[in-house]
């Protein structure tokens, strides 16, 4: 069980934030926090994992804390035992991806976690290989497996599988939920992709303007905006072409190709590549 | 022509090994504070540490013997207390060397560090690392060319030093007359042939510690030089 209840002023690039957040997570769950860039998502992983202090507030694992401002607790990263995913990876450039496994072992723990996580991870050809040598994919099949050689019980994610294609993503997806569900783990995930949260997380926790506004079902959070839907289904955007007031858009929906006007303002934020729900209505 | 004397060739060299020596080990630690701490008053001691890149070697000379003169408090401080003799004695150069050196040692860390993604040194105090285990497994190695940077260019600093050297040590033979004062000694006394002998020597011998210095950074993906 983690609890938390933090307030940290930050300085960001687009001017001062407060953030205040507080929240409760059982064990076994996997929860995303899903908000626009700069809205703090990070900086609550990084107060849990002991890289940053918050101004006030607390931090509780399993009844024992690990930050409490008033009682003067702050453990440092290095007594929380959390696995932590950094956004670029932050394997040890000097060490082959076995030495980096084998340097996140504990002293006195038993290596067969480590041969267990390249198994399932599927890092059996890269072992000698150094991380610069890698693939996006490969590094974060690597960064993933290293954060849990220790055998944490709280796993953060922040941003994983941004930089990755889509398949890769599918994969990496279906790797986390794996390792989630064998070693019981809570994980919090940081994640703009609604797709991806709909597929791996028991709870979305939005949030706006340094708080969470909602925390809910994620099913239950993307489809308010869509409740008269019927059927949905996810596409990527392959082309976005302007003309006059309107975007042309093509998409892949399934193995085909879909093309359609939109209102320039309701295009404005999507990219080539993006995911997006395509919903018939009644 | 008198015969080429190698004693300050030999005393350069064993006055840059040594000085090379003691600056790894002072120049690491003050370069990871440096980088990674802070405190805002650090540009007092950036800019102290960089001094040496300015001013006029006698300057740095003056003071020094100043400072280590046995009529004054410290000189007098530490003869008594620790027989250490500083003015005009060997051990008065390697300390003097030390501060003279010391920006083009920090310098080439400190830039090792700063290039380093701050992620790698939270990836491993997550992992459980202690703040040592972290600089010795995973920061160090990872900025071997800069260290070996910051090494060649203290050591190759300290063979040209001369104002530094004059002041603080004199010529004495065997103890303080290293190769740039022999130099400037011989041609004083019209030994020319003497003193192109000596110039030749650390003209070639710093012309291929250089171009060790490039052929490094030419392989290294952080170029700190």
């Amino acid at each position: 069980m983690l609890e938390f209840d933090l307030e940290k002023k930050l300085h960001g690039a687009e001017g001062d934030l407060n953030l205040k957040v507080s929240g409760k997570i059982i064990q076994g769950q996997l929860i995303a926090l899903y908000g626009p860039s700069g809205i703090g998502k990070t900086s609550i992983l990084r107060m849990i994992a002991g890289l940053m202090k918050p101004d006030t507030g607390f931090i509780r694992v399993n009844q024992i804390s690990w930050v409490h401002t008033i009682q003067r607790v702050n453990l440092r990263p290095q007594q929380r035992k959390v696995g932590f995913l950094f956004q670029d990876y932050a394997l040890f450039p000097n060490m082959t991806v076995e030495r980096n496994l084998m340097f996140a072992l504990p002293k006195g723990h038993d290596a067969t976690i480590i041969s267990d996580l390249v198994n399932i991870m599927e890092l059996q050809g890269l072992r000698k290989r150094k991380p610069p040598t890698l693939s996006g994919g490969q590094q974060q099949r690597v960064a993933l497996a290293r954060a849990l050689v220790a055998q944490p019980s709280l796993l953060l994610l922040d941003e994983p599988l941004s930089a990755l294609d889509y398949e890769m993503r599918r994969k990496l997806q279906r790797f986390i939920l794996t390792l989630h569900k064998r070693y019981q783990l809570t994980t919090l995930l940081v994640s703009h992709d609604p797709e991806e949260i709909s597929e791996m997380a028991d709870e979305i926790w939005v949030m706006k303007e340094g708080c969470f506004v909602a925390k809910e079902a994620p099913q239950l959070f993307f489809d308010k905006s869509l409740d008269k839907e019927s059927l949905s289904l996810w596409g990527e955007i392959t082309h976005i072409t302007a003309r006059d007031s309107q975007y042309f858009i093509q998409m892949k929906l399934g193995g085909e190709t879909l093309g359609f006007h939109i209102e320039r303002k309701k295009a404005e934020h999507l990219k080539v590549g993006d995911r997006v729900k395509w919903g018939f209505f009644q | 022509m008198n015969p080429m004397n190698w004693e300050p060739i030999l005393l350069t060299f064993q006055l840059s090994l040594i000085t090379t020596l003691l600056l790894i080990l002072i120049a690491i630690p003050l370069a990871y504070w440096l980088t990674y701490t802070k405190f805002r008053g650090k540009i007092v001691l950036e800019a102290l540490i960089s001094m040496p890149l300015v001013l006029p070697p006698t300057v740095l000379g003056f003071y020094i013997l100043v400072a280590f003169s046995p009529n004054n408090s410290v000189g007098r401080f530490l003869q008594e207390n620790l027989g250490l003799q500083l003015a005009f004695s060997f051990e008065g150069l390697v300390l003097a060397s030390i501060l003279y050196s010391l920006p083009f040692m920090v310098q080439p860390i400190a830039a090792g560090f700063a290039s380093l993604s701050p992620s790698l040194k939270e990836a491993a105090y997550v992992l459980g690392k202690s703040r040592m285990e972290t600089l010795i497994w995973v920061l160090l190695p990872n900025i071997r060319g800069a260290i070996l940077t910051g090494i060649v260019l203290a050591f190759a600093h300290t063979i040209g030093e001369f104002g530094v050297v004059l002041m603080i040590g004199g010529s004495i033979p065997g103890q303080t007359r290293v190769a740039s004062i022999a130099i400037y000694e011989e041609v004083e006394a019209l030994n020319y042939g003497l003193a192109n002998s000596y110039s030749l020597f650390l003209f070639v011998v710093s012309f291929c510690i250089l171009l060790v210095v490039y052929g490094l950074n030419r392989n290294s993906p952080q170029r700190v030089w």
